[in-house]
């Protein structure tokens, strides 16, 4: 029967679970597709996903490395990159594959059942799942081989981990939303994300700033994020300065704009 | 039943907002078809993008008591990296259908062969657009949306698409956009037409038709002065 499709959504008012079935169909399908159309299937295929960023990461902890960049800290300059630019990457790949992510599926929204939300819920779970990938990967790599000390409290770990991809995901729909209205949005973020780098956390600790400087610093959400994850990491060895509070609050907050934005955004789509 | 209440689109343009449809009203019973003639511009394209649900009405509203296709045919939404196959599953896990008793279907029809498996974007015009009717026809609808525009290809290909979607879909309400009459004729029971952002009801195609060859053609957009 064709009405079991769930292709009928408005016909009625499908009930709340069925809904829940068609748009976890839907985000599934739209992840495969991402995934084949991204990757491929040649050499890597879909390891692409994970590999990436660990090359980035790979590439910076190199560097500071090289140029002795773990200011402020006593900490060994691998395990300060490997937390700090993962902590970067998940929030910053997951705007940027947000951003125009509507206009390159506008013919996607003839298929009734794809609605912009789920677009954007595929990609932003791919690319959390990437980069959580990556840190996970890279962190047991080093561990194992003693380059880095094992978590001193991994709960906290995952719980400012998560944070930072609670943010990554509401920055990423308010920014993406936003994209589909003017496509300033669009040609701002890349500079934006360059500059947000260096006041993101990932390359100093907070405490080895002046008074005013942590004020200052401490007023971007993802510097608690990267704190935290350190303190799980760290432990009593680094001092850290984090607002549990501060951060969730401003990512739910970023989160209601973001959906509010979208749900304007779908409501003016014009298909091509 | 599809009922169509006072939905009228508005275009933000550079020149300011253009009204396409104005306050438009329709209703199909299931099974039923129904012809919409309208010359180049008429707004047929964004009456098909609105009930296919791509886009949401400036004002009215469209009620769907009955699943409702996306435009038949539409090859837009295929990623031309990915296989015809790859298009297929993608599909069918959009709708939950199984592909694979679809498998003989859509490879007899869109005679691809081997191309099956290659990216869409090494196909000819022709292979992409039996890969797209076919696709169209693998996930069951109660009513199809139907650009006659878009359905373009030899006499053949024209003939195939008729049987399966005239005859052996005969039972399936119909919403036919076209500026070609005589495919009107022998498929709807009635026929609209639209002009000047408004639809105009017949109760026969030939009424219908009358009207829509008395009409003068459109004066191009005010705006445009």
């Amino acid at each position: 029967m064709s009405t079991d499709l769930g292709v009928s959504r408005q016909a009625g008012a499908p009930s709340l679970g069925r809904s829940l079935v068609i748009q976890a169909r839907v985000i599934r399908a739209l992840l495969l597709r991402e995934l084949i159309t991204r990757f491929g299937r040649r050499n890597l295929g879909l390891l692409w996903l994970v590999v990436e960023p660990m090359l980035f990461t790979l590439g910076v902890a190199a560097l500071w490395t090289a140029v002795g960049a773990s200011q402020g800290s006593n900490l060994p300059i691998v395990a300060f990159a490997i937390t700090g630019y993962s902590s970067v990457l998940v929030w910053r790949n997951t705007v940027t594959h947000c951003v125009n992510a509507i206009h390159q599926n506008l013919n996607l929204l003839y298929h009734r059942n794809v609605r912009v939300l789920d677009v954007f819920a595929a990609r932003i779970l791919l690319e959390i799942a990437g980069a959580t990938a990556s840190f996970a990967v890279l962190s047991a790599i080093f561990v194992g081989v003693d380059a880095m000390a094992s978590p001193d409290d991994l709960l906290k770990v995952l719980a400012g981990w998560l944070l930072l991809c609670w943010f990554g995901a509401a920055l990423g729909l308010a920014v993406g939303a936003a994209s589909a209205f003017n496509e300033i949005v669009t040609r701002i973020w890349a500079p934006v994300a360059y500059l947000l780098f260096p006041l993101s956390g990932a390359a100093f600790m907070v405490d080895a700033l002046p008074r005013a400087g942590q004020q200052v610093v401490l007023l971007f959400p993802m510097v608690h994020g990267v704190e935290m994850v350190r303190d799980g990491f760290f432990g009593d060895s680094v001092r850290t300065h984090y607002d549990l509070g501060y951060m969730a609050t401003f990512s739910l907050l970023l989160t209601l704009v973001g959906l509010l934005l979208l749900r304007v955004a779908g409501r003016r789509v014009e298909a091509q | 039943m599809i009922h169509v209440d006072n939905v009228s689109k508005v275009y933000r343009t550079r020149f300011g907002p253009r009204t396409v449809l104005d306050r438009i009203n329709l209703r199909l019973e299931p099974g039923r078809h129904v012809g919409i003639l309208g010359r180049n511009g008429a707004g047929k394209s964004t009456l098909i993008r609105l009930l296919s649900g791509a886009e949401m009405p400036t004002s009215g509203r469209i009620h769907r008591g009955m699943s409702v296709s996306w435009p038949l045919a539409f090859g837009g939404a295929f990623q031309t990296n990915l296989t015809g196959l790859d298009n297929l599953k993608f599909i069918c896990r959009i709708y939950g259908v199984d592909h694979r008793p679809l498998l003989p279907f859509v490879e007899e029809f869109t005679e691809l062969g081997t191309y099956f498996k290659e990216p869409v974007s090494h196909y000819s015009m022709g292979m992409v657009t039996r890969l797209a009717f076919a696709l169209s026809m693998a996930i069951e609808f109660d009513c199809f949306l139907i650009d006659e525009a878009m359905v373009v290809g030899d006499k053949r290909f024209h003939d195939r698409c008729h049987v399966e979607l005239f005859q052996k879909r005969r039972d399936r309400a119909f919403i036919l956009v076209t500026h070609d009459a005589d495919v009107i004729r022998l498929y709807c029971q009635r026929a609209c037409v639209l002009h000047g952002g408004r639809l105009f009801e017949f109760d026969t195609v030939d009424a219908a038709y009358a009207f829509y060859e008395s009409q003068p053609a459109p004066a191009p957009a005010p705006v445009s002065a």
